[in-house]
């Protein structure tokens, strides 16, 4: 069986109240792509061991990045999120995914990207790795969250790179001078603010379970090749 | 064994150990599931029940038999209480199903050492045929009582429960039995062929 590797908490970044960015720092990294995944594992003092999967947010060649969303169930994800300090340990398996995965192509087909809620980080992958590789890939990318204090990477998401429109929309009330959308990314909003099928873009949705079975049957509704529509459920 | 690497602070007020007798149900890496996760590569076919179609196909190309949703339900059914794994690390405990047992389904086929779990959509898996035979393997319509719900498989997926669960191929259409193994979907993008959550068959590195 491939060998976890030992790694550390390099830095910690606060993107939410109840979400964090972990750079880590793990012994052989060998790299990874938009869009793949790692196994995190902890042990305690004790022995006892558990492990969960975090998508990577971090560009390809830059070094991993995780963004934990706290669940209040959890046993794992409060560890990052309220506890794990630079220099904590812990170790790593992967990367790991080949599916919902993009490298960066010369002439390759517009993204449309949509994110429900921490389904937004592997999609921050995808443009950070855009932008790193020098990729033009026209790129539109739909967030939905609760309310604008639970969106990630904010500052990012604020200033696009060239060649990338983002929209944001806030399904639970928008505090007072948002200017941005409100409501869900239902049929209509798809439509109005999404590729179209004619231009046939490849399509990436990530979220939680509910939200992308809705928004993927909807795109396929709306005329987009099942085919060309990746999708990742969490939850 | 190395040293293993104690992460500071993780502490018994972070997790919730499974109880004993469910400990020894739950396979290295796994965690309990408290909902059904789903996961799935693309969005959700639409497969109407009553154009619902499953074939078996031997391994000379010959399509042998063809069942509708109704023929399905009209062989011997099964309920079973099964558990299931997820290589994504989540497990569920004592989930029921209603079905039929893949020997049924490949009585009078002439035999073939693997197999493809075909599915609308066009997801594929590879699996031995020994994995689904001898009452190893289902395939299913009901779930927790109900009809199987088109997010979780329906109206007919494959359940093949001591393999990791992405080779319980959903909205199964075709069962393809070849003379070779031939890599599906998942195994050709890294993942392992067989999948044995016990012994943490996740890659195909592994």
């Amino acid at each position: 069986m491939t060998a976890w590797r030992p790694a550390r908490v390099a830095a910690v970044r606060e993107e939410t109240a109840s979400a964090r960015t972990l750079v880590l720092d793990v012994d052989g990294w060998d790299g990874h792509r938009a869009g793949q995944h790692v196994s995190l594992r902890l042990t305690a003092e004790d022995g006892y061991q558990a492990a969960r999967d975090y998508s990577l947010a971090s560009a390809a060649g830059e070094p991993p990045e995780v963004t934990v969303q706290r669940m209040d169930d959890g046993e794992v994800s409060p560890w990052f999120v309220d506890v794990a300090e630079a220099g904590d340990a812990l170790e790593v398996r992967g990367p790991a995914g080949g599916w919902f995965v993009w490298d960066p192509h010369a002439g390759g087909p517009p993204l449309l990207l949509v994110a429900g809620g921490s389904g937004l980080v592997p999609l921050r992958s995808v443009l950070r790795t855009r932008v790193r590789s020098g990729d033009r890939t026209p790129v539109r990318l739909l967030v939905s969250a609760r309310t604008a204090d639970d969106v990630l990477y904010r500052d990012e998401l604020a200033e696009p790179a060239d060649g990338v429109e983002v929209v944001v929309t806030l399904t639970r009330g928008a505090p007072p001078g948002w200017t941005g959308r409100t409501g869900r990314l239902d049929r209509a909003a798809l439509d109005a603010l999404g590729s179209p099928p004619e231009r046939e873009p490849d399509v990436y949705v990530c979220g939680p379970t509910a939200f992308v079975e809705q928004v993927a049957s909807d795109l396929v509704a709306e005329g987009h090749d099942p085919a060309r529509v990746r999708t990742e459920r969490f939850g | 064994m190395g040293r293993v690497t104690t992460s500071r602070g993780f502490a018994p007020k972070h997790f919730r150990r499974p109880e004993q007798a469910e400990q020894e149900r739950v396979p290295p890496g796994q965690y309990l599931a408290h909902g059904f996760p789903v996961l799935t590569v693309g969005p959700t076919p639409v497969v109407p029940p009553e154009q619902y179609r499953l074939k078996v196909v031997a391994a000379d190309g010959t399509t042998a038999r063809t069942w509708t949703l109704a023929e399905l339900k009209a062989l011997p059914a099964q309920r079973l209480t099964t558990d299931i794994h997820c290589v994504t690390r989540w497990s569920k405990l004592d989930t029921t199903w209603e079905g039929v047992p893949v020997d049924v389904l490949l009585e009078g086929v002439p035999p073939a050492p693997f197999l493809t779990a075909e599915a609308y959509g066009d997801y594929t898996t590879n699996l031995a045929t020994d994995d689904v035979v001898g009452g190893r393997g289902w395939v299913v319509w009901g779930y927790d009582g109900a009809p199987l719900t088109p997010e979780h498989g329906g109206p007919v997926r494959l359940l093949v429960p001591h393999l990791y669960f992405w080779k319980s191929a959903k909205w199964l259409s075709r069962l393809v039995l070849r003379e070779r193994d031939h890599p599906g979907f998942w195994e050709r993008a890294g993942y392992h062929h067989r999948g044995d959550p016990w012994r943490e068959q996740r890659y195909d590195t592994d």
